[in-house]
């Protein structure tokens, strides 16, 4: 194949992948798009494999096959709760692979360049390694919190800001020494430093996600995807490979867009998520304030005759129901009440779960349709007309204080305005506070009713009432 | 401890301090009761009912009184009518009372209280903080009349509430205006508005404009700045400038309404008189006017207190009974408060009654404690107050804030454009022109990434992640290059990170397509 049909192959990709993004604008599209997606990555690794200088077919075929068998039992033996740690391992395979590339694009010297196109060159494959330790430390981190294996409180080391600068400063000193290093040199003069700066990256990555709360986990998560993109893209210039560059800098800028929007959704700045610290209660803005009264709990009888009575319903999933994976009962009670002639609603905030989309997926997946699954700003306007509000398993993305309580931590985070609507059922395991461990007058107001327990088992319970009711 | 209820004595009351429902819930409480025989007929409740949760019935009323160590009442004690003695006379020493008691106007009753030392729990006393709204027998009690007064306007009022198209021809909606958007004025608008007529309300609190508009219903906009909410939520007398303007809004709608609620109160003091003489004579013939007000004067200067009367072709309506008139309802709601009330007063479930003064509801409610008596209670911590106070001193602080902003924000915007400019400036001179093509082609695949991601729909965000990282799994490519370079340490490599990347795209296009089929209709 020669290098122009090449050329054209990666241009019918990089078109391919962009029209694949493009179709998640909407459900209806989204299908499509994926497979526009797998047309192209088939296309650039056919003509990549097809140039006549690749020869190396038996080691290509068996690392597809094994990777391929790996990667389709993990895409269907995932529930869907699970899902933000099948990303989040997903990020770190890129972030290392960043690195694995970096460094046989080191050891090779095949191409000889010289003067600044070697300089830079080689900052390309300081940058592509760097990138993907970070990556690929950080995702393993991020993976351990989300799957429970490392605790979701942040961790925080005294001075940790003068030790993320040393690190800094550490990898630009080692960055120079790389690259005056190798000049003259005859081969690996240079992996000393760069094997030091992968290591201090590697720690970095560690300690920048340890750092970051639970509640933060969304931004992270969606961080750790743009991260993963920019190594594609420095790869991409390290190999001066277009396809490269313009793929990684659509998942990049992608990533980055993401962690803005979820920044935005929890009012905070990006740089003060990324500090860390947030979550631990103690280091929060301000003291949150001590809540104080009578809770009404009811159960799950007097739940299903408040859901009887009501005409419209709107329901606020949070962690809580994919932790208790009561997905399913959600759905068969809305499909219950929608069979008897309600309105029901769910109303989804943005940061709801651990991942962007979190709940959407888990509602998907206990098939709700989605035209009755509403964002934060579609329904927030609704909710003095509806006359029960069920809030399950979240906390803070309820939390009136946000909005009238200039002193609480969670000040200005657009929440969903639960209390306005007749009767809220919020349902909880136990009183304990959210993740940024700021107390919820929500809970004590005088339209509340707390529903204690297990969502899943409460929900069932709930859903037997009401079909002994009808 | 023995509870007793007597039915009660004063003319045309129907409620009863106690259902059955509430009864049974009291006895788990740990206290024995006993009902007079009768007590709950005017709310249609048989004795039999209260028998079989396990209250006892006498016959004896003075037995019942004598024998009982709490009295649950809805009316303050006063002289019975057919034994000739007063109902405080009956009272044991010792016993306590739970009731409406009324402390400011009957000032008698109380020392008479006092002296029978006995304890007397006021439920018009319970003090209005958030914790206590579940005792908050007045709240209740006012929703009801709110309920009941356009029921009773309904009664008088010819024509329908609900504009109607009809073969016939057209009816017009009525028209209420509800002055005074309290407990039962929201309860009026509620009524009036789901009969289909056309509502108005009036306050003189700002703060309450948003729970008239919650319900549907117009507020009627004074152009006057004067906030009237008081202490404890209640509304309080108005500037003489401020009455002026009110009462040239209502003369404008008296003309104009079908039906005017009012309910304003001010605590303490004699009802404002709103709706003058002129004004009614204004309105249509077949008009009309529920007073609410009608115990403390009336609002309506042709008021007549517990009578229904016709002037000017206007039906002027001023019970005072109308929760009576719902005895039923209103039973319920009462004795529902009552025994939230106990639970607050029994927090062991013991059956003794623990009048704890250091609690803010028990000691607001206590108006007489042991023969001495304990009222007025110090000023209760509003619920209202504090967030005024709260507010405050926020605003400056936002004020401040905005002031010191427009020259940072400044270097805000500024300071990324020229960082931008320098690295863009730097790079440029050294770089090589092979590397300048393939930035040209990052930054616009940047820009593209920006416009395309922005329209991807905020439920999909998880399966756009998941594509993404199949996607970036591009980095394939790069390992595939490397493969065939002949060094065995750069293939171990190429092989490695070729594994990753596939593990990656398969799995990553695997999974967003197991999530996209879910997201059918």
């Amino acid at each position: 194949m020669s290098q122009s049909l090449i050329s054209m192959a990666y241009i019918a990709a990089a078109i391919l992948f962009i029209l694949s993004l493009s179709g998640l604008s909407n459900q209806e599209t989204s299908r499509r798009g994926n497979y526009y997606g797998m047309i192209g990555m088939a296309i650039a690794i056919l003509a990549t494999v097809l140039n006549p200088s690749f020869t190396a077919y038996g080691i290509l075929i068996i690392a597809l096959v094994i990777g391929g068998v790996i990667g389709a039992r993990a895409a269907f033996k995932v529930e869907m709760t699970q899902m933000p740690e099948l990303v989040a391992v997903m990020h770190s395979l890129v972030g290392i692979a960043a690195v694995l590339v970096g460094y046989a694009n080191f050891i090779d010297h095949s191409s000889p360049l010289a003067g600044s196109e070697k300089t830079i060159h080689e900052v390309e494959i300081y940058l592509g390694v760097l990138i993907g330790a970070v990556t690929f430390s950080g995702s393993v981190i991020a993976f351990g919190k989300l799957s429970g294996r490392i605790g979701g409180k942040p961790m925080l080391l005294p001075g940790r800001h003068w030790l993320n600068l040393c690190m800094l400063i550490g990898v630009i000193v080692l960055g120079y020494m790389f690259l005056h290093q190798t000049e003259g040199c005859c081969c690996c003069g240079g992996l000393g430093p760069l094997l030091i700066m992968t290591v201090i990256a590697l720690i970095f990555g560690v300690h920048m996600v340890m750092a970051i709360g639970g509640a933060d986990m969304p931004v992270v998560v969606s961080m750790l995807n743009s991260y993963s993109g920019w190594a594609a893209a420095a790869t991409g210039f390290m190999l001066s490979n277009d396809l490269l560059i313009v793929t990684g800098a659509l998942v990049g800028s992608s990533g980055a867009i993401l962690s803005y929007i979820m920044c935005r959704a929890m009012n905070r700045n990006f740089i003060s998520v990324i500090a860390g610290g947030f979550g631990g209660g103690a280091t929060g803005g301000g003291t949150a304030a001590v809540i104080e009264g009578d809770v009404t709990p009811v159960n799950a009888v007097e739940t299903a005759k408040l859901l009887l009575e009501a005409k419209s319903i709107v329901i606020v999933p949070g962690y809580g129901m994919a932790v208790a994976q009561a997905q399913h009962a959600v759905n068969e009670i809305t499909k219950l009440l929608r069979g008897k002639g309600k309105t029901v609603r769910f109303g989804i905030h943005p940061v709801a779960g651990r991942m962007p989309g979190h709940m959407n997926v888990l509602l998907a997946e206990a098939k709700v349709p989605y035209d009755i699954v509403f964002e934060m700003d579609e329904i927030n306007e609704d909710f003095p007309k509806v006359d029960v509000a069920i809030v399950i398993g979240a906390n803070d993305i309820v939390n009136p204080s946000a909005m009238n309580d200039p002193t609480s931590p969670i000040a200005g985070m657009p929440v969903l305005e639960v209390w306005k609507s007749h009767i809220t059922i919020a349902m909880k395991r136990s009183m304990a506070s959210g993740y940024a461990g700021v107390g919820n007058p929500l809970f004590v107001m005088e339209n509340t009713r707390m529903l204690f327990g297990d969502a899943k088992e409460t929900l069932q319970a709930v859903l037997k009432e009401l079909n002994a009711n009808s | 401890m023995k509870i007793g209820i007597p039915k009660e004595i004063h003319e045309g009351e129907k409620r009863v301090a106690a259902t059955p429902e509430a009864a049974e819930q009291i006895i788990k409480l740990g206290f024995s009761m006993s009902i007079e025989s009768g007590a709950g007929a005017g709310a249609n409740i048989s004795d039999e009912a209260y028998r079989e949760v396990g209250v006892e019935i006498v016959n004896d009323v003075k037995a019942l009184w004598k024998n009982s160590d709490i009295i649950l009442k809805v009316r303050a004690p006063e002289r019975h009518p057919e034994l000739a003695v007063d109902e405080i006379e009956m009272l044991a020493e010792g016993a306590s009372l739970i009731s409406f008691i009324w402390p400011a106007q009957n000032a008698d009753l109380m020392k008479r209280l006092a002296d029978r030392k006995v304890t007397v729990l006021a439920m018009d006393s319970v003090p209005r903080i958030s914790r206590a709204q579940k005792l908050d027998a007045l709240s209740s009690m006012a929703n009801i009349a709110g309920y009941r007064a356009i029921v009773e306007a309904a009664q008088h009022f010819g024509r329908f509430f609900t504009g109607q198209i009809t073969a016939a021809g057209k009816i017009p909606p009525a028209k209420v205006l509800v002055i005074g958007a309290g407990v039962a004025g929201l309860a009026a608008i509620g009524v009036a508005k789901s009969m289909g007529a056309i509502v108005r309300a009036f306050d003189t609190r700002p703060a309450v404009k948003e729970q008239i508009e919650s319900m549907d219903a117009e507020f009627l906009l004074l152009d006057f700045k004067e906030d009237g909410a008081g202490t404890g939520g209640y509304a309080k007398t108005m500037s003489k400038e401020f009455i002026e303007a009110e009462m040239a809004l209502f003369a404008r709608q008296a003309m104009e309404v079908d039906i005017i609620v009012t309910t304003a109160l001010i605590p303490g003091k004699p009802a404002p008189e709103l709706i003058t003489k002129g004004m009614v004579e204004s309105m249509k013939p077949g008009s009309v006017i529920v007073d609410l007000a009608a115990e403390q004067g009336g609002n309506c200067a042709l008021t007549q207190k517990d009578k229904v009367v016709v002037e000017h072709g206007v039906t002027i309506i001023g019970y005072t009974n109308l929760p009576s008139r719902l005895a039923n309802q209103s039973s319920q709601l009462y004795a529902s408060n009552i025994r939230h009330l106990l639970v607050e007063l029994c927090p062991k479930k013991d059956g003794i009654l623990n009048v704890n003064m250091e609690d803010e509801v028990i000691r607001g409610a206590t108006v007489v404690k042991e023969g001495k008596i304990t009222w007025p209670p110090p000023a209760p911590t509003l619920t209202v107050a504090p967030k005024a106070q709260a507010a405050a001193p926020a605003e400056p602080a936002a004020v401040e804030k905005k002031v010191e902003k427009p020259g940072s924000k400044a270097i805000k915007q500024l300071l990324p454009l020229i960082i931008g400019g320098v690295v863009m400036f730097a790079l440029g001179a050294v770089a090589p022109a092979s590397f300048m093509s393939h930035f040209t082609v990052f930054v616009l695949a940047c820009f593209i990434g920006y416009q395309v991601i922005w329209n991807v729909t905020a439920s999909l965000h998880t399966p756009l992640m998941s594509v993404t990282n199949a996607i970036s799994g591009i980095i394939v490519l790069g390992a595939v290059v490397q493969l065939s370079v002949p060094n065995d340490s750069v293939k171990i490599l190429a092989g490695l990170a070729l594994l990753a990347a596939s593990i990656n795209i398969v799995g990553g296009f695997l999974v967003t397509r197991r999530m996209l089929e879910m997201f059918k209709k």
